[in-house]
């Protein structure tokens, strides 16, 4: 009982750790910078608190119940499984964990709120807020679950990593052209907001039963590919969104 | 917080998780079924962990959209507000609501905020001290934890800086990343081999949920508050600065630590 107790506490505690950079800094700018108290004080605290405690819910579930199966299928996977079934299976994981990102729920929330402040959809008529978010993020979780798969065939292939991040990141300037002003930022933004606590950990996994069941791969590099294509393919498909929503901006 | 409205927004929550959280389920259900063909081990506490998740990602989203948020607009609000900006100097006030034009060197506190709520929150992040682990272990201690923490934490603090910088100006965003993505190729070719997947590594594991809508909400506030800036068009791109300085902090790091080693064997 003495060890559940700990391992509670040492769990909360981990949880507080991610706010508590942030409320020392933020102390330090009212007291010394601002010198006014923060607004809305006994509200924002609940809110850390709610924060805090989701956060530690949120891990333990986790780490109880998803880790340890997704982990170990994707282990499975790699070492048994034809090449059908594990890129079928990656792509399925980086969709579903993508959808379940809780920064990406809040974020396209916030982005389709400053879309129809700014009017686009009455102009439209077709497009909805509701609409807009939705179609915001099965546009990331696909381009996630694309890239998985993507990724998973070049490991089981051999294919070189470079030559893939370089024709990325040309194709990503390329749509930067065609790509209206409006979408420009999020979408940029997108390939850091998607691998993320649930995400990372899977995919991970995924990489590492593939690179050491295939003789003469590299662990770290296949690993590491998997999650450089899962930040690359969010940013064109969210431009590619934006050019559906707003139009071509050049 | 009225407290009927806190447990409405905290039912509609839970009903919104219980859908976003449904593929993964099919998804393990599925392949477990149809590819491994074996029963789920442990299924009651594998359904006990799911509750947990539910739960926990309910309460988390609600802290970020009623909490993580608002104090990330509330700070943007507060460091762009004219009388502090201007020390409460009325001429300048008056000046600058004449003409709508701020000099960019007046939100000198709002880059510093930005910097240290880069620095210190990227120090914290768990998932770094797992990456520079396994960076020391690769180079045989070439590179030291710290040294790769540091970095990583000064890459992310530099990037959202600039990032908030970028956003006051109203520079297009597109420049300074494609310039930092050819910067970032150029300096591939003369680091480390081994270090390299850890740089790109570190540039997107570094920054967590939490910090993640803290950045957004901060730059959409700047946006909404800069006279001049509009939230649609500037308010984004914090995250890709913290996601790409860091991978050109790193490599610098690694090649520092490569030619101070040569330097020494000679």
């Amino acid at each position: 009982m003495n060890s559940t107790l700990k391992y509670l506490l040492d769990k909360i505690f981990s949880a507080f750790k991610d706010v508590l950079p942030i409320i020392i800094i933020i102390a330090f700018f009212q007291l010394f910078v601002i010198q006014k108290p923060f607004p809305d004080l006994p509200q924002t605290l609940f809110g850390v608190f709610l924060v805090v405690m989701g956060l530690f819910i949120f891990i333990m579930g986790l780490e109880s119940a998803l880790f340890p199966v997704g982990e170990q299928m994707a282990l499975q996977f790699a070492k048994k499984g034809s090449a059908f079934w594990v890129i079928f299976f990656g792509f399925a994981l980086g969709f579903s964990t993508t959808i379940a990102e809780p920064a990406l729920t809040v974020i396209a929330g916030k982005a389709g709120q400053m879309a129809s402040d700014s009017g686009v959809f009455e102009e439209d008529g077709i497009m909805t807020l509701d609409g807009y978010i939705l179609g915001l993020r099965l546009t990331i979780a696909l381009s996630v679950g694309l890239a998985i798969a993507l990724g998973v065939l070049r490991i089981l292939k051999g294919w070189p990593l470079p030559f893939f991040i370089i024709s990325g990141y040309v194709l990503i300037i390329l749509a930067t052209v065609f790509a209206p002003p409006e979408i420009i930022g999020l979408a940029y933004d997108s390939g850091g907001i998607t691998t993320s606590t649930i995400t990372v950990p899977l995919v991970t996994a995924l990489g590492l039963g593939l690179a050491s069941s295939i003789r003469g791969r590299n662990p770290v590099l296949d690993g590491f590919g998997l999650i450089a294509f899962a930040s690359l393919t969010p940013i064109l498909f969210v431009m590619l969104f934006g050019i559906f929503v707003y139009g071509t901006g050049a | 917080m009225e407290s009927t409205n806190f447990f409405q927004s905290l039912l509609n929550t839970i009903s919104g998780t219980v859908i976003d959280i449904l593929p993964i389920v099919i998804t393990l259900v599925f392949f477990q079924a149809i590819a491994i063909r074996k029963q789920i081990p442990n299924v009651k506490k594998l359904l006990f962990g799911f509750l947990l998740v539910i739960i926990g990602l309910s309460l988390f989203i609600l802290g970020l959209e009623q909490c993580v948020f608002p104090i990330g607009s509330e700070m943007a609000t507060q460091l762009t507000n004219l009388n502090f900006i201007t020390n409460g100097n009325a001429l300048e006030i008056e000046e600058i609501k004449s003409s709508g034009i701020v000099a960019p060197g007046l939100y000198i506190w709002t880059y510093i905020f930005a910097f240290l709520i880069g620095f210190s929150t990227t120090l914290a992040e768990p998932a770094l001290i797992a990456v520079a682990i396994k960076a020391r272990e690769i180079t045989t201690g070439a590179i030291s934890e710290w040294g790769l923490r540091l970095s990583v934490a000064l890459g992310v603090a530099i990037g959202v800086s600039l990032g908030s910088y970028r956003i006051v100006t109203g520079s297009p965003l597109y420049i300074y990343i494609i310039s930092g993505y050819v910067f970032l190729l150029i300096q591939i070719r003369f680091a480390p081999k081994e270090i390299i997947p850890l740089a790109f590594d570190s540039g997107g594991v570094t920054t967590s949920t939490v910090t993640v809508p803290l950045l957004a909400a901060l730059g959409i506030g700047l946006a909404s508050n800069v006279p001049g800036r509009s939230p649609l068009l500037d308010g984004f791109g914090l995250i890709a600065f913290a996601s790409l300085f860091p991978m050109i902090t790193v490599n610098a790091y690694a090649m520092i630590s490569q030619f101070r080693a040569r330097r020494a064997s000679k």
